[in-house]
Protein backbone atom coordinates (compact mmCIF):
# COMPACT_ATOMS: atom_id res chain seq x y z
CA UNK A 1 0.00 0.00 0.00
CA UNK A 2 1.46 2.75 -0.77
CA UNK A 3 2.50 6.28 2.07
CA UNK A 4 0.87 9.28 2.95
CA UNK A 5 3.41 10.37 5.69
CA UNK A 6 6.84 9.15 5.77
CA UNK A 7 8.78 10.77 8.65
CA UNK A 8 12.61 10.21 8.71
CA UNK A 9 14.42 10.10 11.61
CA UNK A 10 12.56 13.15 12.91
CA UNK A 11 14.40 14.77 15.93
CA UNK A 12 12.96 18.38 17.72
CA UNK A 13 14.33 19.67 20.83
CA UNK A 14 12.83 22.57 22.71
CA UNK A 15 16.07 23.67 24.45
CA UNK A 16 16.92 20.85 26.80
CA UNK A 17 14.12 19.37 26.39
CA UNK A 18 14.33 16.45 23.77
CA UNK A 19 10.59 16.35 22.71
CA UNK A 20 10.98 14.09 19.77
CA UNK A 21 14.70 11.63 18.96
CA UNK A 22 14.87 10.44 15.90
CA UNK A 23 11.50 9.16 14.68
CA UNK A 24 10.71 7.05 11.88
CA UNK A 25 7.32 6.64 10.91
CA UNK A 26 5.19 5.68 8.11
CA UNK A 27 1.14 6.54 7.61
CA UNK A 28 -0.53 4.53 4.71
CA UNK A 29 -3.00 6.32 2.41
CA UNK A 30 -6.55 5.41 3.60
CA UNK A 31 -5.93 4.07 7.40
CA UNK A 32 -6.69 5.16 10.84
CA UNK A 33 -3.72 5.87 12.47
CA UNK A 34 -2.80 5.88 16.00
CA UNK A 35 -0.32 7.89 17.61
CA UNK A 36 -0.73 6.81 21.20
CA UNK A 37 1.10 7.62 24.51
CA UNK A 38 1.47 9.37 27.91
CA UNK A 39 1.01 13.00 28.23
CA UNK A 40 4.28 14.73 27.38
CA UNK A 41 5.41 11.99 25.17
CA UNK A 42 5.83 14.05 22.10
CA UNK A 43 2.68 13.46 20.09
CA UNK A 44 1.83 17.27 19.75
CA UNK A 45 5.15 18.21 18.73
CA UNK A 46 5.17 15.36 15.69
CA UNK A 47 1.80 16.40 15.00
CA UNK A 48 2.96 19.97 14.90
CA UNK A 49 5.43 19.35 12.52
CA UNK A 50 3.77 17.12 10.21
CA UNK A 51 0.95 20.13 9.80
CA UNK A 52 3.85 22.70 8.96
CA UNK A 53 3.58 24.87 12.72
CA UNK A 54 7.15 24.03 14.21
CA UNK A 55 10.48 23.33 12.27
CA UNK A 56 11.83 19.80 13.16
CA UNK A 57 15.76 20.24 14.23
CA UNK A 58 16.74 17.30 11.78
CA UNK A 59 15.75 14.77 9.99
CA UNK A 60 12.60 15.10 7.20
CA UNK A 61 8.58 14.68 6.87
CA UNK A 62 7.24 14.22 3.91
CA UNK A 63 3.04 14.37 3.03
CA UNK A 64 2.11 12.88 -0.24
CA UNK A 65 6.04 13.25 -1.49
CA UNK A 66 5.72 16.91 -0.48
CA UNK A 67 8.46 18.11 1.96
CA UNK A 68 6.56 19.95 4.88
CA UNK A 69 9.36 22.12 5.57
CA UNK A 70 10.23 23.37 2.05
CA UNK A 71 6.94 22.68 0.51
CA UNK A 72 4.89 23.53 3.29
CA UNK A 73 2.55 26.12 1.55
CA UNK A 74 1.23 22.93 -0.51
CA UNK A 75 1.08 20.75 2.60
CA UNK A 76 -1.41 22.66 4.17
CA UNK A 77 -3.99 22.25 0.99
CA UNK A 78 -3.73 18.64 1.69
CA UNK A 79 -4.33 18.50 5.20
CA UNK A 80 -7.07 19.53 7.90
CA UNK A 81 -5.91 19.97 11.46
CA UNK A 82 -7.57 19.66 14.71
CA UNK A 83 -5.42 20.65 17.34
CA UNK A 84 -5.84 19.73 20.91
CA UNK A 85 -7.06 22.76 22.32
CA UNK A 86 -10.36 24.06 20.78
CA UNK A 87 -9.23 26.71 18.16
CA UNK A 88 -12.49 27.98 17.02
CA UNK A 89 -12.89 31.80 17.80
CA UNK A 90 -14.84 32.36 20.57
CA UNK A 91 -16.20 35.48 19.33
CA UNK A 92 -18.21 34.27 16.24
CA UNK A 93 -20.59 31.71 15.54
CA UNK A 94 -20.13 28.02 14.18
CA UNK A 95 -20.95 28.89 10.62
CA UNK A 96 -18.94 32.00 10.64
CA UNK A 97 -16.09 30.15 12.17
CA UNK A 98 -16.30 27.64 9.01
CA UNK A 99 -16.68 30.75 6.99
CA UNK A 100 -13.88 31.79 8.50
CA UNK A 101 -11.93 29.04 7.79
CA UNK A 102 -12.88 28.34 3.87
CA UNK A 103 -12.02 32.15 3.54
CA UNK A 104 -8.60 30.73 5.05
CA UNK A 105 -8.30 28.31 2.40
CA UNK A 106 -9.37 30.93 -0.06
CA UNK A 107 -12.53 28.69 -1.30
CA UNK A 108 -15.16 30.30 -3.33
CA UNK A 109 -18.18 32.06 -1.91
CA UNK A 110 -21.32 29.73 -3.58
CA UNK A 111 -18.85 26.53 -2.93
CA UNK A 112 -18.15 27.99 0.10
CA UNK A 113 -21.72 28.18 0.87
CA UNK A 114 -22.73 24.91 -0.25
CA UNK A 115 -19.72 23.06 1.50
CA UNK A 116 -20.61 24.97 5.04
CA UNK A 117 -24.38 24.26 4.36
CA UNK A 118 -23.23 20.00 3.41
CA UNK A 119 -21.13 19.85 6.84
CA UNK A 120 -23.28 21.41 9.67
CA UNK A 121 -25.52 18.50 8.16
CA UNK A 122 -22.66 15.58 8.28
CA UNK A 123 -22.37 16.91 11.60
CA UNK A 124 -25.52 17.24 12.69
CA UNK A 125 -25.07 20.85 14.15
CA UNK A 126 -27.96 22.41 11.74
CA UNK A 127 -29.91 23.56 15.40
CA UNK A 128 -26.88 25.10 16.28
CA UNK A 129 -25.04 26.52 13.50
CA UNK A 130 -25.77 30.31 14.09
CA UNK A 131 -25.15 29.82 18.18
CA UNK A 132 -21.52 31.60 19.57
CA UNK A 133 -19.34 29.25 20.45
CA UNK A 134 -19.26 29.22 24.11
CA UNK A 135 -22.68 28.06 24.25
CA UNK A 136 -22.06 24.94 23.05
CA UNK A 137 -21.30 21.68 24.76
CA UNK A 138 -17.89 20.18 24.37
CA UNK A 139 -18.88 17.19 21.81
CA UNK A 140 -20.61 19.77 19.92
CA UNK A 141 -17.68 22.53 19.55
CA UNK A 142 -15.18 19.52 18.96
CA UNK A 143 -17.29 18.45 15.80
CA UNK A 144 -17.70 21.69 15.17
CA UNK A 145 -13.88 22.11 14.68
CA UNK A 146 -13.33 19.20 12.82
CA UNK A 147 -15.84 20.13 10.26
CA UNK A 148 -14.01 23.42 9.93
CA UNK A 149 -10.91 21.12 9.45
CA UNK A 150 -12.93 19.44 6.61
CA UNK A 151 -14.26 22.37 4.61
CA UNK A 152 -11.10 22.34 1.89
CA UNK A 153 -11.93 18.67 1.38
CA UNK A 154 -8.34 17.69 2.89
CA UNK A 155 -7.14 14.34 2.12
CA UNK A 156 -5.58 13.62 5.66
CA UNK A 157 -7.07 14.61 8.94
CA UNK A 158 -5.10 15.05 12.27
CA UNK A 159 -6.79 15.13 15.03
CA UNK A 160 -4.90 15.71 18.32
CA UNK A 161 -6.50 13.78 21.50
CA UNK A 162 -10.07 14.42 19.77
CA UNK A 163 -11.89 12.53 22.34
CA UNK A 164 -9.81 14.01 25.87
CA UNK A 165 -12.53 16.00 27.90
CA UNK A 166 -15.73 14.29 26.35
CA UNK A 167 -18.22 11.61 28.33
CA UNK A 168 -18.42 8.29 27.40
CA UNK A 169 -22.07 8.80 24.74
CA UNK A 170 -20.05 11.92 22.90
CA UNK A 171 -16.29 10.05 22.71
CA UNK A 172 -19.00 7.06 21.03
CA UNK A 173 -20.47 9.37 18.38
CA UNK A 174 -16.86 10.68 17.75
CA UNK A 175 -15.68 7.50 16.87
CA UNK A 176 -18.29 6.78 14.70
CA UNK A 177 -17.66 9.98 12.38
CA UNK A 178 -13.83 9.53 12.66
CA UNK A 179 -14.53 6.04 11.05
CA UNK A 180 -17.72 7.65 8.61
CA UNK A 181 -14.70 9.92 7.46
CA UNK A 182 -12.34 7.76 6.81
CA UNK A 183 -14.83 5.08 4.92
CA UNK A 184 -15.54 8.44 3.26
CA UNK A 185 -12.26 8.37 1.99
CA UNK A 186 -9.91 10.33 4.51
CA UNK A 187 -6.82 9.11 5.93
CA UNK A 188 -6.98 10.19 9.37
CA UNK A 189 -3.89 10.90 12.05
CA UNK A 190 -5.11 10.86 15.20
CA UNK A 191 -2.68 11.31 18.53
CA UNK A 192 -4.87 9.60 21.77
CA UNK A 193 -3.55 8.72 25.84
CA UNK A 194 -6.33 6.55 25.45
CA UNK A 195 -5.70 3.05 24.67
CA UNK A 196 -9.68 1.65 24.73
CA UNK A 197 -10.06 4.63 21.76
CA UNK A 198 -6.39 3.33 20.00
CA UNK A 199 -7.44 -0.38 19.94
CA UNK A 200 -11.24 0.88 19.03
CA UNK A 201 -10.69 2.60 16.38
CA UNK A 202 -7.07 2.84 14.52
CA UNK A 203 -6.34 0.18 11.73
CA UNK A 204 -2.62 0.52 12.72
CA UNK A 205 -1.21 2.00 16.36
CA UNK A 206 2.86 3.50 16.54
CA UNK A 207 3.19 3.33 20.34
CA UNK A 208 5.74 6.33 21.55
CA UNK A 209 7.07 7.33 24.70
CA UNK A 210 9.40 9.61 25.83
CA UNK A 211 10.27 10.94 21.93
CA UNK A 212 11.01 7.42 20.60
CA UNK A 213 8.42 4.92 18.59
CA UNK A 214 8.70 1.84 20.76
CA UNK A 215 6.25 -0.24 18.57
CA UNK A 216 3.64 -0.26 15.56
CA UNK A 217 1.70 -2.56 14.17
CA UNK A 218 -2.18 -2.89 14.45
CA UNK A 219 -3.70 -3.52 17.46
CA UNK A 220 -3.65 -7.33 16.95
CA UNK A 221 0.03 -7.71 15.74
CA UNK A 222 0.66 -5.65 18.73
CA UNK A 223 -1.36 -8.18 20.71
CA UNK A 224 0.41 -11.23 19.01
CA UNK A 225 3.70 -10.26 19.67
CA UNK A 226 3.18 -10.00 23.13
CA UNK A 227 0.57 -12.75 23.93
CA UNK A 228 -2.93 -13.37 23.33
CA UNK A 229 -3.72 -14.07 26.85
CA UNK A 230 -2.86 -12.35 30.24
CA UNK A 231 -2.84 -14.15 33.32
CA UNK A 232 -3.07 -11.84 36.20
CA UNK A 233 -1.86 -12.16 39.97
CA UNK A 234 -3.25 -10.08 42.20
CA UNK A 235 -3.09 -10.13 45.92
CA UNK A 236 0.65 -11.00 46.28
CA UNK A 237 3.06 -8.62 48.28
CA UNK A 238 4.37 -6.94 45.15
CA UNK A 239 0.89 -6.14 43.99
CA UNK A 240 -0.14 -7.45 40.56
CA UNK A 241 1.95 -9.30 38.28
CA UNK A 242 1.05 -10.63 34.57
CA UNK A 243 2.64 -13.12 32.51
CA UNK A 244 1.38 -13.70 28.87
CA UNK A 245 0.75 -16.96 26.71
CA UNK A 246 -0.18 -17.29 23.03
CA UNK A 247 -3.14 -19.50 24.12
CA UNK A 248 -5.33 -20.25 26.89
CA UNK A 249 -3.76 -23.59 27.02
CA UNK A 250 -0.37 -22.29 27.72
CA UNK A 251 -1.37 -19.57 30.34
CA UNK A 252 -3.96 -22.60 32.30
CA UNK A 253 -1.22 -25.02 32.42
CA UNK A 254 1.00 -22.00 34.07
CA UNK A 255 -2.05 -21.35 36.34
CA UNK A 256 -2.49 -25.00 37.35
CA UNK A 257 1.85 -25.01 37.97
CA UNK A 258 1.52 -21.80 40.23
CA UNK A 259 -2.14 -22.64 41.75
CA UNK A 260 -1.97 -21.30 45.51
CA UNK A 261 -4.63 -20.07 48.15
CA UNK A 262 -4.02 -16.33 48.61
CA UNK A 263 -3.53 -14.91 45.38
CA UNK A 264 -6.78 -14.16 43.05
CA UNK A 265 -5.74 -15.39 38.97
CA UNK A 266 -7.56 -14.02 36.26
CA UNK A 267 -7.29 -15.54 32.91
CA UNK A 268 -8.57 -12.78 30.31
CA UNK A 269 -7.43 -12.01 26.51
CA UNK A 270 -4.13 -9.28 26.55
CA UNK A 271 -5.00 -5.88 25.01
CA UNK A 272 -3.41 -2.72 23.71
CA UNK A 273 -2.55 -1.86 27.40
CA UNK A 274 -0.65 -4.40 28.80
CA UNK A 275 1.28 -4.29 25.72
CA UNK A 276 1.88 -0.80 26.51
CA UNK A 277 2.74 -1.45 30.38
CA UNK A 278 4.82 -4.06 28.68
CA UNK A 279 6.97 -1.63 26.77
CA UNK A 280 6.92 1.26 28.79
CA UNK A 281 6.99 -0.46 32.85
CA UNK A 282 4.15 2.40 33.61
CA UNK A 283 0.45 3.03 33.01
CA UNK A 284 -0.64 5.05 30.06
CA UNK A 285 -1.53 8.49 32.17
CA UNK A 286 1.12 8.36 34.89
CA UNK A 287 3.62 9.91 32.68
CA UNK B 1 -2.19 41.44 -5.92
CA UNK B 2 -5.49 40.62 -6.09
CA UNK B 3 -5.31 37.45 -4.39
CA UNK B 4 -3.05 39.40 -1.51
CA UNK B 5 -6.13 41.62 -0.95
CA UNK B 6 -8.37 39.07 -0.51
CA UNK B 7 -6.51 37.18 2.10
CA UNK B 8 -6.03 40.37 3.82
CA UNK B 9 -9.81 40.70 3.89
CA UNK B 10 -10.19 37.10 4.94
CA UNK B 11 -8.05 37.51 7.94
CA UNK B 12 -9.58 40.67 8.91
CA UNK B 13 -13.11 39.32 8.20
CA UNK B 14 -13.69 37.80 11.76
CA UNK B 15 -12.43 40.73 13.30
CA UNK B 16 -15.31 43.03 11.34
CA UNK B 17 -17.62 40.66 12.12
CA UNK B 18 -17.21 41.11 15.95
CA UNK B 19 -16.88 45.24 15.45
CA UNK B 20 -19.83 45.06 14.02
CA UNK B 21 -21.65 43.35 17.08
CA UNK B 22 -19.86 45.37 19.37
CA UNK B 23 -19.21 48.79 17.62
CA UNK B 24 -21.00 50.68 20.46
CA UNK B 25 -19.70 49.28 23.69
CA UNK B 26 -15.91 49.03 22.20
CA UNK B 27 -16.12 53.15 20.77
CA UNK B 28 -17.91 53.65 24.19
CA UNK B 29 -14.36 51.76 26.02
CA UNK B 30 -12.60 53.33 24.02
CA UNK B 31 -13.36 57.15 24.65
CA UNK B 32 -13.73 57.40 28.11
CA UNK B 33 -10.01 58.17 28.79
CA UNK B 34 -9.73 60.79 25.83
CA UNK B 35 -12.41 62.46 27.10
CA UNK B 36 -11.31 62.98 30.32
CA UNK B 37 -8.15 64.05 29.16
CA UNK B 38 -10.38 66.84 27.18
CA UNK B 39 -12.59 67.58 30.33
CA UNK B 40 -9.63 67.60 33.11
CA UNK B 41 -6.69 69.16 30.63
CA UNK B 42 -9.18 70.98 28.45
CA UNK B 43 -11.27 72.76 30.41
CA UNK B 44 -10.13 72.39 33.76
CA UNK B 45 -6.44 73.39 33.51
CA UNK B 46 -6.74 75.01 30.22
CA UNK B 47 -9.76 77.71 30.37
CA UNK B 48 -7.57 80.94 30.08
CA UNK B 49 -4.20 79.05 28.95
CA UNK B 50 -2.72 79.26 25.08
CA UNK B 51 0.34 77.35 23.78
CA UNK B 52 2.02 78.65 21.00
CA UNK B 53 -0.52 80.91 20.28
CA UNK B 54 -3.10 78.88 20.27
CA UNK B 55 -5.81 78.44 22.98
CA UNK B 56 -4.70 75.19 25.34
CA UNK B 57 -7.94 73.35 24.23
CA UNK B 58 -7.35 73.77 20.52
CA UNK B 59 -3.80 72.86 21.35
CA UNK B 60 -4.57 69.63 23.25
CA UNK B 61 -7.29 68.13 20.78
CA UNK B 62 -4.95 67.30 17.88
CA UNK B 63 -2.43 65.51 20.88
CA UNK B 64 -5.38 63.63 22.37
CA UNK B 65 -6.20 62.77 18.65
CA UNK B 66 -2.46 61.32 18.16
CA UNK B 67 -2.72 59.53 21.65
CA UNK B 68 -6.11 57.86 20.78
CA UNK B 69 -4.16 56.59 17.41
CA UNK B 70 -1.95 55.56 19.96
CA UNK B 71 -4.20 53.62 22.33
CA UNK B 72 -6.76 52.20 20.80
CA UNK B 73 -5.07 50.82 17.16
CA UNK B 74 -2.05 49.35 19.28
CA UNK B 75 -4.48 47.95 21.70
CA UNK B 76 -6.93 46.77 18.90
CA UNK B 77 -4.45 44.85 17.40
CA UNK B 78 -2.35 43.59 20.23
CA UNK B 79 -5.15 42.67 22.70
CA UNK B 80 -7.35 40.17 20.57
CA UNK B 81 -4.54 38.56 18.88
CA UNK B 82 -2.09 38.24 22.02
CA UNK B 83 -5.34 36.25 23.63
CA UNK B 84 -6.01 34.50 20.41
CA UNK B 85 -2.40 33.12 20.00
CA UNK B 86 -1.71 32.00 24.02
CA UNK B 87 -4.87 31.01 25.04
CA UNK B 88 -7.17 30.32 22.18
CA UNK B 89 -4.59 28.89 20.25
CA UNK B 90 -6.81 30.47 17.12
CA UNK B 91 -3.86 32.01 15.81
CA UNK B 92 -2.67 28.74 14.57
CA UNK B 93 -5.57 28.34 12.38
CA UNK B 94 -3.92 31.32 10.21
CA UNK B 95 -0.71 29.94 10.47
CA UNK B 96 -1.58 26.93 9.25
CA UNK B 97 -3.98 28.12 6.23
CA UNK B 98 -2.39 28.66 2.78
CA UNK B 99 -2.44 32.42 3.17
CA UNK B 100 1.50 33.97 3.83
CA UNK B 101 2.55 35.64 6.86
CA UNK B 102 2.72 38.95 5.56
CA UNK B 103 -0.70 38.82 4.73
CA UNK B 104 -2.09 37.62 8.18
CA UNK B 105 0.42 40.91 9.49
CA UNK B 106 -1.41 43.32 7.43
CA UNK B 107 -4.59 41.86 8.19
CA UNK B 108 -4.43 41.91 11.73
CA UNK B 109 -3.03 45.50 11.88
CA UNK B 110 -6.02 46.52 9.76
CA UNK B 111 -8.12 45.67 12.33
CA UNK B 112 -6.38 48.14 14.79
CA UNK B 113 -6.96 50.66 12.12
CA UNK B 114 -10.24 50.36 11.64
CA UNK B 115 -10.78 50.91 15.88
CA UNK B 116 -8.50 53.77 15.55
CA UNK B 117 -10.04 55.83 12.68
CA UNK B 118 -13.14 54.66 14.88
CA UNK B 119 -12.23 56.48 18.10
CA UNK B 120 -10.21 58.99 16.43
CA UNK B 121 -13.16 59.93 14.13
CA UNK B 122 -15.80 60.64 17.30
CA UNK B 123 -12.65 62.37 18.72
CA UNK B 124 -12.44 64.61 15.56
CA UNK B 125 -16.35 65.64 15.95
CA UNK B 126 -16.24 66.75 19.13
CA UNK B 127 -13.16 68.60 18.78
CA UNK B 128 -14.29 70.66 15.54
CA UNK B 129 -17.40 71.28 17.63
CA UNK B 130 -15.40 72.66 20.46
CA UNK B 131 -12.65 74.49 18.85
CA UNK B 132 -13.99 75.01 14.86
CA UNK B 133 -10.86 76.43 14.25
CA UNK B 134 -9.24 73.06 13.72
CA UNK B 135 -8.42 72.05 10.07
CA UNK B 136 -9.50 68.74 8.86
CA UNK B 137 -7.79 68.23 5.34
CA UNK B 138 -5.78 65.54 3.41
CA UNK B 139 -3.01 66.33 5.12
CA UNK B 140 -5.14 65.58 8.71
CA UNK B 141 -6.01 61.98 7.55
CA UNK B 142 -2.65 61.03 5.66
CA UNK B 143 -1.13 61.72 9.11
CA UNK B 144 -4.21 59.99 11.35
CA UNK B 145 -3.76 56.79 9.07
CA UNK B 146 -0.22 56.81 9.15
CA UNK B 147 -0.29 56.84 12.42
CA UNK B 148 -2.89 54.64 13.26
CA UNK B 149 -1.11 51.61 10.88
CA UNK B 150 2.39 52.52 12.76
CA UNK B 151 0.73 51.95 15.72
CA UNK B 152 -1.56 48.38 14.99
CA UNK B 153 2.16 46.90 13.32
CA UNK B 154 3.19 48.03 17.02
CA UNK B 155 0.44 46.22 18.49
CA UNK B 156 1.16 43.28 16.21
CA UNK B 157 4.79 42.63 16.96
CA UNK B 158 3.91 43.59 20.69
CA UNK B 159 0.85 40.48 20.73
CA UNK B 160 3.25 38.37 18.63
CA UNK B 161 6.22 38.66 21.43
CA UNK B 162 4.84 38.70 24.54
CA UNK B 163 3.90 35.60 25.93
CA UNK B 164 2.01 36.20 28.76
CA UNK B 165 -1.11 38.60 29.62
CA UNK B 166 1.18 40.07 33.03
CA UNK B 167 3.50 41.00 30.39
CA UNK B 168 1.18 42.53 28.09
CA UNK B 169 0.15 44.98 31.57
CA UNK B 170 3.46 45.85 32.24
CA UNK B 171 4.87 46.52 28.32
CA UNK B 172 1.25 48.88 28.89
CA UNK B 173 2.72 50.72 31.59
CA UNK B 174 6.49 50.71 31.28
CA UNK B 175 6.01 51.75 27.14
CA UNK B 176 2.48 53.41 26.91
CA UNK B 177 1.80 55.18 29.61
CA UNK B 178 4.97 57.28 29.44
CA UNK B 179 4.37 57.74 26.26
CA UNK B 180 0.71 58.83 26.93
CA UNK B 181 1.87 61.94 28.80
CA UNK B 182 5.30 62.74 27.50
CA UNK B 183 5.02 62.96 23.75
CA UNK B 184 4.00 66.35 23.52
CA UNK B 185 0.01 65.50 24.12
CA UNK B 186 -0.40 68.08 26.80
CA UNK B 187 2.75 70.17 26.48
CA UNK B 188 4.45 72.05 23.33
CA UNK B 189 7.77 70.42 23.01
CA UNK B 190 9.34 74.22 22.69
CA UNK B 191 8.81 73.96 26.56
CA UNK B 192 11.36 71.58 27.29
CA UNK B 193 15.03 71.35 27.84
CA UNK B 194 16.89 70.54 24.35
CA UNK B 195 18.16 67.25 26.00
CA UNK B 196 14.67 66.25 27.11
CA UNK B 197 13.58 67.20 23.69
CA UNK B 198 16.21 64.95 21.73
CA UNK B 199 15.32 61.54 23.87
CA UNK B 200 11.24 62.62 23.37
CA UNK B 201 11.78 62.93 19.56
CA UNK B 202 12.72 58.93 19.17
CA UNK B 203 9.45 57.89 20.70
CA UNK B 204 6.91 57.99 17.68
CA UNK B 205 4.27 59.31 19.74
CA UNK B 206 5.67 62.44 19.67
CA UNK B 207 6.32 62.42 15.88
CA UNK B 208 2.56 61.30 15.73
CA UNK B 209 1.83 64.45 17.58
CA UNK B 210 3.41 66.65 15.73
CA UNK B 211 2.31 65.41 12.43
CA UNK B 212 -1.47 65.73 13.96
CA UNK B 213 -1.10 68.85 15.46
CA UNK B 214 0.83 70.55 12.79
CA UNK B 215 -2.05 69.74 9.93
CA UNK B 216 -4.50 70.63 12.29
CA UNK B 217 -3.59 73.72 13.49
CA UNK B 218 -2.62 74.89 9.91
CA UNK B 219 1.27 75.32 10.90
CA UNK B 220 4.71 74.04 8.97
CA UNK B 221 4.09 70.46 8.26
CA UNK B 222 7.14 68.48 9.50
CA UNK B 223 7.05 66.38 6.47
CA UNK B 224 10.37 64.57 8.27
CA UNK B 225 8.75 63.12 11.32
CA UNK B 226 5.95 61.38 8.78
CA UNK B 227 8.64 59.48 7.11
CA UNK B 228 9.96 58.68 10.52
CA UNK B 229 6.30 57.07 11.86
CA UNK B 230 6.22 55.34 8.03
CA UNK B 231 9.68 54.11 8.95
CA UNK B 232 8.55 53.09 12.51
CA UNK B 233 5.51 51.09 11.33
CA UNK B 234 7.95 49.39 8.82
CA UNK B 235 9.92 48.00 11.43
CA UNK B 236 7.54 46.75 13.85
CA UNK B 237 5.80 44.91 10.47
CA UNK B 238 9.51 43.33 9.69
CA UNK B 239 9.89 42.57 13.31
CA UNK B 240 6.34 40.81 12.75
CA UNK B 241 7.28 38.90 9.59
CA UNK B 242 10.91 37.85 11.07
CA UNK B 243 9.11 36.90 14.29
CA UNK B 244 6.56 34.93 12.20
CA UNK B 245 9.32 32.97 10.45
CA UNK B 246 11.29 32.18 13.86
CA UNK B 247 8.69 31.12 16.40
CA UNK B 248 7.81 27.84 13.54
CA UNK B 249 11.62 26.52 14.53
N1 LIG C 1 6.60 24.93 23.19
C1 LIG C 1 7.28 24.12 24.03
N2 LIG C 1 8.32 24.61 24.74
C2 LIG C 1 9.02 23.82 25.56
N3 LIG C 1 8.77 22.52 25.76
C3 LIG C 1 7.75 21.97 25.11
C4 LIG C 1 6.95 22.74 24.21
N4 LIG C 1 5.99 21.94 23.68
C5 LIG C 1 6.20 20.73 24.24
N5 LIG C 1 7.25 20.74 25.07
C6 LIG C 1 7.78 19.57 25.82
O1 LIG C 1 8.01 18.54 24.90
C7 LIG C 1 7.60 17.29 25.43
C8 LIG C 1 6.55 16.65 24.52
O2 LIG C 1 5.37 17.40 24.60
P1 LIG C 1 4.09 17.10 23.69
O3 LIG C 1 4.54 16.90 22.30
O4 LIG C 1 3.11 18.18 23.94
O5 LIG C 1 3.57 15.72 24.29
P2 LIG C 1 2.14 15.02 24.14
O6 LIG C 1 1.37 15.70 23.09
O7 LIG C 1 2.47 13.61 23.81
O8 LIG C 1 1.48 15.10 25.48
C9 LIG C 1 7.10 17.57 26.84
O9 LIG C 1 8.15 17.32 27.73
C10 LIG C 1 6.77 19.03 26.81
O10 LIG C 1 6.93 19.59 28.07
MG1 LIG D 1 -0.47 16.58 23.26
Amino acid sequence: MDDLITIDRLTKNYGKVEAVKELDLKVRRGEIFGFLGPNGAGKTTTMRVMTTLTKPNSGRVSIDGLDVVKEGERVKELIGVVQQHLSLDRDLSIRENMVLHARLHRMRSTERENRIRELIEYAGLSEHADKMVDVLSGGMKKRATIMCALLHRPQLLFLDEPTVGLDAQTRRRMWDLVRRLNSDGTTIFLTTHYIEEAQALCDRVGIIDHGRLIALGSPLELRQKLGMVAVEMQGDNNGTRYQYFSDRAGATRFVQDIASQDQTIIIRESNLEDVFVELTGQKVGDA
Amino acid sequence: MSNAITDIYSVLWPELRFLRRHWLSILATSLVSPVLYLVAFGYGLGNNLTVEGVSYIAFIIPGIVALTSMTVSFGGAAMKLNVDRLYYKSFDEFLMSPISHSSIVVGKALLGVVRGLLSCGAIIVMGVFISPQLIIDPLFILSLLVSCLAFSFFGVFAALVVNSHQSMSTFNSLVMLPMTFLCGTFFALSQVPEAVRMVLYVLPLTQSSECIRSAALGEHFPWISLIALVGFGAIFYFASMYKLKKSSI
